[in-house]
């Protein structure tokens, strides 16, 4: 079964078929293709990243995941269903098993309410047993995250960035979700904090059988807790596999150049000589490059990327790539050194 | 205004016998607030030679950013006070008067920050903005400002400045913006610049570019750089030295080098290893536990002994910055019998076995 085929694997939690997210601008005189043809099953239980730059569209197909945006064109089925064909008050009860948390903790919680109150919101509207029932399944959803019983009684500037992120995964975790999107969920806190909350990320998947699709402009992040990587490049995915191979061994020149431009905390004996430093910025999805979108910046670019759009295709197991060239011998990072 | 005694030029910090560009002495900032007076920094201490990158290191609210704004006396308006010195080039820039400062701010030290649009005005052209601070400090005409501006601009890498020189900020995207910055930092050729987290706003594909262009510019024009920034990776590929500070305190200056491989103080060691890149895949990621103390009740004695592993009865002295050998430094008195595991530690990391490969 392949992820760009009609039939969604067995085990897939997520397809998304042929996705497309437009946006008018505000002038309305102009599209913008924020995802355009994308493709991918995520499996159950596992953590799927997408990695990307600003505007690659990762944010957009991460709210299009749980449809706090609907989809332009394609599909994006849950457990093997269409979510926007059922009828809405079943389509509200189901989006629970669906959520998504953002970046910022500060602007997720409301500074007014104390936690306990923010953590036990969603179970009210959810209208799940009586309020003792409710409040005992917030203080389980708080112990959970690693947050004493005192924190209920607190409001969210007691907290530090890393105690009131653990709050929003609490207030996730209370409608108990099989699936979670993750945008930019560390991006916000310290160094020396973000290990405590990825560490308690990968315990809830083994405790409670999460699926994770981890959103982030972080490679040693995403490469971290990812079992399998997309990377994202102006609306399309450019390549998506197992995390060791797509970090390893990468296929397309974007992906090799975006693990070159990475700082590497290394000593100077030790790092890499011959970085590749990608020419430009990112053009704009009102008005992609024809044919291969990464051929304005490609160091390998040929009269071939211009005129035709690379086939999304399965060039090793599992891993997928869309590179006219991704399959030529002296296509790896170590022929790049001028570049 | 006292040239640096000898005394205040102590050899530790100076590289090579060379006389340092800049010399800050016993640098403390407090401010009002509500609460009373709270004490940001204490007792910081370092050196930056002429034509060095140094970059300054920690977490939020580790005093990094505000080190390098009373520099340039750029400070809040509830700044209360300041102790210490800030010697640069002989003169104390603690304790100068405004208009010496001005003199000296934009023409031998400039800055430049995280988000360029907040630096930029909105209604004036790139150009324009870039000439200003050439015009302010030197006497020169309006043909020979912009023929000096289009210079600085083709130099920080924007394409076609004949172009570009008279777009508004709103027209530039943010790498392009970030490099104006740069030139607006360096068109009077100031002998240091300080960049506070001159990258974090950007993609990592143009942060790779901006890196590479500071420390071209840093090594063509002899221009010091002093670099702010929470992320270690940006100092190891741009600094040839590192000052890691904790709660308000300097606790190690070392060479990125010798900081990554063989960390000295705990706090150093527990920020390296609790980065992603360093660990194990799908590995438990080493963390620090805890949290930095608040500024209103700071501990006695070692700030960070309350989260260290290694903490024992002298640690509830206060510590001093002990010369550590070889032009290193540190804050903590354990520091010769600890042995820190630092960058290549692990060596199940995909980094170890990477260069283990090599």
């Amino acid at each position: 079964m392949t992820a760009a085929s009609a039939e969604p694997r067995r085990d897939a939690i997520v397809s998304v078929r042929d996705l497309q997210v437009r946006f008018q601008t505000s002038d309305r005189r102009a599209t913008v293709k924020a995802v355009d043809g994308v493709n991918f099953d995520v499996r159950r239980g596992e953590t799927f990243g997408i990695i990307g730059e600003s505007g690659s569209g990762k944010t957009t197909i991460g709210r299009a995941l749980v449809f706090l945006l609907n989809p332009s064109a394609g599909a994006i089925l849950h457990d093997g269903i269409d979510p926007t064909a059922l009828p809405r008050r079943e389509f509200q009860s189901h989006r629970r098993d669906y959520q998504i948390i953002f970046q910022d903790p500060n602007a997720a919680l409301n500074p007014r309410m104390t936690i306990l109150a923010s953590v036990l919101e969603p179970l009210e509207l959810a209208r799940i047993g009586n309020r003792a029932e409710r409040e005992k399944l917030a203080r389980e959803a708080l112990e959970r995250v690693g947050l004493p019983q005192e924190f209920g009684a607190r409001y969210p500037h007691q907290l530090s960035g890393g105690q009131k992120q653990r709050v929003v995964i609490a207030r996730a975790l209370t409608l108990k979700p099989k699936l979670i999107v993750c945008d930019e969920v560390v991006a916000a806190l310290d160094m020396s904090i973000r290990g405590d909350v990825l560490n308690l990320f990968a315990d809830l998947q083994r405790d409670l059988g999460l699926t994770y699709v981890f959103i982030t402009h972080d490679l040693a992040v995403v490469s971290h807790i990812s079992e399998r990587v997309a990377v994202m490049y102006l609306g399309q995915f450019v390549e998506l596999g197992p995390t060791e191979e797509v970090a390893e061994r990468p296929l397309h020149p974007y992906t090799i150049a975006l693990l070159s431009a990475e700082p590497r905390p290394l000593p100077s004996s030790m790092r890499q000589e011959s970085r590749i430093v990608l020419q430009g910025e990112v053009p704009s999805p009102i008005d992609p490059p024809s044919g291969c979108r990464f051929r304005t910046r490609c160091p390998h670019a040929q009269p071939l990327c211009t005129d035709r759009v690379p086939e999304w295709r399965e060039l090793k197991p599992d891993h997928w790539v869309a590179c006219h060239f991704a399959d030529r011998p002296n296509f790896s990072p170590n022929n790049n050194a001028g570049a | 205004m006292e040239a640096g005694q000898p005394a205040q030029r102590r050899a530790e910090g100076v590289r090579d016998g060379a006389r340092p560009l800049l010399s800050v002495r016993g640098l403390g900032i407090r401010f009002k607030t509500a609460q009373g007076i709270w004490q940001a920094t204490r007792r910081i201490d370092f050196d930056i030679a002429p034509g060095e990158r140094v970059g300054i290191v920690g977490e939020s609210g580790c005093g990094k950013t505000i080190t390098g704004l009373s520099i340039l006396r750029l400070l809040p308006g509830n700044f209360a006070g300041l102790d210490g010195k800030i010697l640069f080039d002989g003169v104390d820039l603690a304790s100068c008067s405004a208009r010496q400062m001005r003199a000296i701010r934009g023409k031998r030290i400039a800055m430049i920050f995280q988000e360029p649009m907040s630096a930029l005005d909105p209604v004036f052209t790139v150009g324009h903005q870039i000439a200003e601070t050439l015009r302010v400090h030197s006497n020169i005409g309006q043909d020979e400002a912009r023929a000096r501006t289009l210079e600085m601009l083709r130099r920080v890498g924007i394409a076609s400045p004949e172009r570009r020189i008279d777009d508004y900020p709103h027209q530039l995207s943010g790498g392009m913006r970030q490099r104006v910055m740069i030139a607006a930092s360096l068109i009077c050729g100031p002998q240091l610049l300080i960049a506070d987290e001159p990258t974090t706003a950007l993609d990592v594909t143009v942060q790779a570019q901006i890196l590479e262009l500071l420390r071209d510019i840093s090594e063509t024009s002899k221009t010091a750089l002093m670099l702010i920034t929470h992320d270690l990776g940006v100092v190891a590929e741009t600094c040839t030295r590192m000052i890691t500070m904790y709660a308000g305190e300097v606790i190690e200056d070392a060479t990125v080098d010798e900081a990554l491989v063989r960390p000295l103080h705990p706090y150093t060691s527990g920020l390296l290893r609790s980065l992603p890149h360093l660990s194990p895949r799908h590995g438990r990621l080493p963390s620090i536990p805890g949290r930095v103390p608040s500024i209103a009740e700071m501990p006695s004695g070692c700030r960070f002994r309350a989260r260290c592993a290694h903490a024992n009865r002298g640690c509830e002295a206060e510590q001093t910055l002990q010369d550590a050998g070889g032009g290193r430094r540190v804050r903590c008195h354990r520091f010769a019998e600890l042995n820190l595991p630092g960058a290549l530690h692990p060596p199940g990391a995909p980094i170890a076995a990477k260069v283990a490969t090599q």
